[in-house]
């Protein structure tokens, strides 16, 4: 708090300490607590306590039905010591989000920034071509189709007829083929909140800011983009970047409609899917508390360190 | 003067020709890798079963046929629990959902946006921060949770954890603090309306945009709902969960699930093409501080 700030309050509550003063201002803003207390009461419940109580039940070995037993970090030891499929999930995991994530971000902000000049109507045209497939809900299976195991598959259709594979490569039973693949699918879903708020973000930056660069010797559109677009976009930024990031992490529905589950030979096995496994699955709910535990860190923790990144952006 | 004259021609935008060539070309591209396999989805529901199973597969239609709709009713009209039940879940599942959302996250964001109370950022911030972790996360602990409440398996597991959802709240709270100014809701109170009252008859009419998004995110994540771990009576099920085992039959019912992807995706894009732009404005804001 500004000095400025801290004396107006003293002198207001001079006669008060900090407690009462904090209890004065929660009973003038009564009504306040109470707009609030249905969503927050929801939200703790359905959002915040499961977090909590994952931390809690990640240590013990409950498993729905018997009454759980404390048994320390034995279940993060068994994860990362005793799970090879676990480590496999990590890496297609990382894997995974560090293709989609990056990727999908510039595509959503190459997209958004290349319509941006284009007259509302087309704009409004492009916009819905790009964003439609995120919206489709199963509409990505035809990719399932495009890539068929058997001859009426478009991909194999064409490889047979051109001669280049002897016989139908079966894609989405192969280990080779599945990641990426799994890789493209998640890329043409991706472009989703994250896409519009840039469409929105780059509209609203003011146009006389660009008028004033050019005057100033802005030379071309890149010197434009990185001196005046991405400065004046960097909330936005930061929040396609979370959401970007958030969705990447969470694609396990859509490899297991693809390749079933589990995948072959691991191929496409994120935390995502291992998570679904021992929790849904085998019950082993303290061993998948620990799962959600370990992804909610590495969720959070690239959300951290990209926020870092785009602090620097423009600067 | 020089200045101001090149502002007023508008001829001061630097742009190259090769570099507006090469990005209508980059975008042509993208555009196709997007397009295309949207489009492959809908021509293959109006195919006759001879073009689904042609070497090689076409990208066009030869004699366009709505059979498959047809025999997607026939199929719906044979399952175990009347089809009408299953689009009644989900009708009546994304509608509550929807309007439940709609009221409590809106007088919550309001509050937090326009009233200082001890508290409220720190809400805000973990409303926030949540945004950063996908809900796989919390679903197993939200099980567990429900089965404490007695939720599971009946609407409520799907309705009220929608009521809570964050984007919209987040989105909501967001535009409200940049459109609905401290002035006009300051002489209302001075008028000695209630927070409710200037909640209801003035910050909300100013934020159509706003709740337009808000409906249209709770309602597409409502209406695309397939099976769900938290319900297991077939009556309850959702319409995805239904079509998903239509479609699950194979290769002799690739028509009708052809259609049927058509028919879901049809739904929401068609809302998304009515509020486009107000969802777009609603994004401006959406910004994410510090």
């Amino acid at each position: 708090m500004s000095q400025k700030t801290a004396k107006k309050r003293a002198v207001a509550r001079k006669d008060m300490t900090r407690m009462q003063w904090t209890w004065h201002e929660i009973k003038r803003n009564k009504v306040a607590y109470f707009m609030v207390a249905p969503y927050m009461l929801i939200f703790t419940c359905f959002t915040v306590l499961p977090v909590v109580l994952s931390a809690v039940i990640s240590l013990t070995d409950f498993n729905l039905l018997e009454w759980p037993n404390f048994v320390g970090p034995a279940n993060y030891i068994r994860l990362f010591l005793d799970d090879d499929i676990f480590i496999t999930a990590c890496q297609n995991t990382l894997i995974f989000a560090c293709i989609v994530g990056p990727a999908s971000y510039l595509m959503s902000f190459m997209v958004a920034w290349f319509i941006n000049e284009l007259s509302p109507k087309i704009r409004a045209v492009v916009t819905l071509i790009f964003y439609a497939p995120s919206i489709s809900g199963q509409a990505f299976l035809i990719w399932k189709t495009l890539f068929s195991s058997d001859r009426y598959g478009w991909v194999n259709a064409w490889l047979l007829k051109l001669d280049l594979i002897p016989k139908e490569i079966a894609f989405f039973e192969d280990a080779d083929y599945v990641m990426p693949l799994c890789i493209v699918v998640a890329l043409w879903t991706s472009l989703g909140t994250s896409f519009l708020s840039f469409i929105a973000g780059l509209q609203g930056i003011d146009k006389a800011q660009f008028e004033a660069g050019a005057v100033d010797g802005i030379k071309n559109r890149w010197q434009e983009l990185w001196y005046i677009t991405l400065p004046n976009m960097k909330n936005t930024l930061m929040f396609g970047a979370i959401m970007t990031i958030t969705s990447s992490f969470g694609f396990g529905g859509t490899v297991t409609a693809l390749c079933g589950f589990p995948s072959v030979d691991y191929a496409a096995h994120t935390i995502v899917h291992h998570l679904d496994d021992y929790g849904g699955m085998r019950f082993e709910t303290g061993y998948a508390s620990a799962i959600a535990v370990i992804l909610f860190v590495i969720m959070i923790g690239s959300n951290m360190l990209v926020k870092k990144i785009i602090a620097k952006v423009g600067s | 003067m020089a200045k101001l004259r090149t502002r007023k021609h508008k001829v001061v935008l630097a742009r190259s020709r090769t570099g507006d060539a090469g990005i209508t070309v980059i975008l042509f591209i993208l555009g196709l890798f997007m397009f295309l396999p949207m489009y492959y989805c809908v021509i293959q529901a109006f195919k006759p079963l001879d073009e689904l199973w042609m070497f090689p597969p076409r990208f066009y239609v030869m004699k366009p046929t709505v059979k498959h709709f047809k025999d997607l009713f026939t199929l719906m009209s044979d399952s175990m629990v009347p089809f009408s039940r299953y689009i009644f879940n989900t009708v009546f599942t994304s509608v509550a959902g929807t309007v439940g959302h709609l009221f409590i996250a809106s007088i919550a964001a309001y509050a937090m946006a326009k009233i200082k109370f001890p508290g409220g950022r720190i809400m805000f911030t973990t409303v926030r921060t949540s945004l950063m972790f996908h809900q796989t996360v919390t679903a197993i602990c939200s099980f567990i949770l429900m089965s404490t409440f007695k939720m599971v398996d009946t609407y409520w597991a799907i309705i009220v954890p929608a009521w809570g959802s964050t984007l919209g709240f987040y989105l909501m709270k967001q535009f409200m603090e940049s459109h609905v100014h401290d002035s006009v809701l300051e002489s209302a109170r001075l008028d000695g309306a209630s927070e409710l009252k200037t909640f209801w008859t003035i910050a909300m009419p100013m934020v159509k945009p706003g709740w337009l998004t808000l409906i249209v995110y709770c309602f597409q994540g409502l209406w695309n709902q397939g099976a769900s771990m938290y319900i297991h009576s077939e009556q309850l099920k959702s319409l995805n969960y239904a079509i998903g085992q239509i479609t699950a039959g194979g290769i002799k019912r690739a028509g009708a699930s052809a259609a049927a992807t058509v028919v879901m995706m049809m739904v929401p894009i068609m809302v998304f093409v009515i509020t486009q732009s107000n969802i777009i404005e609603t994004m401006g804001s959406s910004g994410m501080k510090d």
